[in-house]
């Protein structure tokens, strides 16, 4: 154990390097962002289904709904409550929440979730 | 002591691998115990206002339409459908097009065509064949033939890009959208999505105007030159129209059998 004086600060060395990001960027994460409902979305308090529910499991649903309406033919959506709902992702979901910026890319921007939906579905329909 | 000690242990360790098994199964059954009178779930149905037919068609009646009245149905398709407008030729996309009875009918080579015919426009579109090949030649199923009335329709979230389809199409009716769309559609419609690049697009029979209960945007453009109905039903106002008239349908002896008449 001639060496031991190198080897520890050899190894503290490389501790500190390895952990460097994680000290470097202590207490600046990104805070988780809150998203914004518009007027029309706080009116109507609920959405589909339960807030809940649409958080964890939005992309589900709208997967569902793509299906049944292009192959099934089906259109509208009856929740548990017996509320009807036209299920279209433009004509519904954005006609509550029309501000796409601040309500769908807010939390697919901090989850880095890129859905390509808005290749091809208008993004606002009524702002734009 | 060594054998009594392995059995206890496989003794235990046996038991705690079924609890640990079991708990799912147990959780299930406590919760659908629990859930005996909670919502019913959530379900989709068609809207009532939808019309519906075993097997959409279509007869156009090549006699009413002039040049104007055409344009005015390409037009109110490819407004309400955001189909671009693209001037470069092999990027075109169209839906529903005008074009001679030569090329329309190229199966039916009469030499001596009457005046009127050689040079009437004559619409066409998808067929929406009983027997579609574009159908067959799909890898992703992307597009397919809707069992419940007969729509050959597009699902552009699978749709690869392949162009199979196209190729498998007698009538022409796909385009491909070698270009981003956006940019070349005039007039947006902000209730229909557009298409993206590398998928293929056709004409859908209007579904979606049919699941409002609303008929197709050419038939309503058409002043009456299009009918459209349900070739099923033997009362239906295509039927009646195709007792009374002859009716020539497009690349008959290919056997696609199309859904789209022609009264000539």
């Amino acid at each position: 154990m001639n060496d031991k004086g190198k080897i520890v600060t050899g190894l503290v060395i490389f501790i500190a390097l390895v952990t460097f990001p994680f000290w470097y960027n202590l207490g600046k994460a990104a805070p988780v962002p809150e998203a914004k409902l518009t007027d029309k979305a706080k009116a109507a308090k609920v959405c589909v289904r339960p807030t809940a529910y649409m958080k964890a499991e939005h992309m589900q649903l709208l997967d569902v709904w793509r299906d049944t309406v292009v192959r099934d033919g089906r259109s509208v959506y009856v929740n548990e409550n017996g509320q009807s709902f036209k299920m279209s992702l433009s004509n519904t979901c954005l006609d509550c929440h029309s501000n796409k910026k601040e309500f769908c890319d807010a939390c697919h921007n901090y989850a880095s979730a890129r859905p390509y939906c808005w290749d091809c579905h208008i993004e606002n329909p009524k702002e734009n | 002591m060594m054998e009594n000690s392995r059995r206890n242990f496989l003794k235990v360790a046996g038991a705690a691998a079924l609890a640990v098994g079991a708990k799912p199964v147990v959780d299930a059954v406590a919760a659908s115990a629990g859930t005996g009178h909670a919502a019913p779930e959530p379900v989709a149905i068609k809207d009532k206002e939808a019309l519906t037919a075993k097997n959409w068609g279509m007869v156009i009646n090549v006699g009413k339409l002039d040049h104007k009245t055409v344009e005015a149905v390409v037009a109110a398709c490819h407004v309400t459908y955001n189909v671009p407008d693209i001037a470069f030729k092999r990027h075109e996309i169209k839906w529903i097009w005008e074009t001679e009875f030569k090329h329309a009918f190229p199966s039916n080579p009469n030499k001596y065509l009457s005046e009127k015919l050689e040079h009437a426009p004559i619409l066409v579109l998808c067929n929406h064949c009983e027997n579609p090949p574009c159908v067959r030649a799909c890898p992703t199923k992307a597009t397919f033939k809707r069992e419940t009335d007969g729509v050959v329709m597009m699902d552009y979230h699978r749709c690869i890009g392949c162009r199979f389809c196209m190729a498998a199409c007698p009538f022409g009716a796909r385009s491909f959208n070698f270009v981003d769309p956006r940019p070349h559609i005039k007039t947006l419609n902000k209730q229909y999505p557009t298409r993206m690049k590398g998928v293929v697009e056709k004409c859908t029979f209007c579904v979606e105007r049919l699941a409002e209960g609303k008929l197709p945007a050419c038939v309503e453009a058409s002043e009456g030159a299009i009918a459209f109905g349900d070739l099923d039903d033997p009362e239906s106002n295509v039927r009646k129209l195709l007792k009374e008239h002859f009716t020539i349908r497009r690349k008959e002896a290919l056997g696609t059998e199309p859904s789209v008449y022609y009264i000539v």
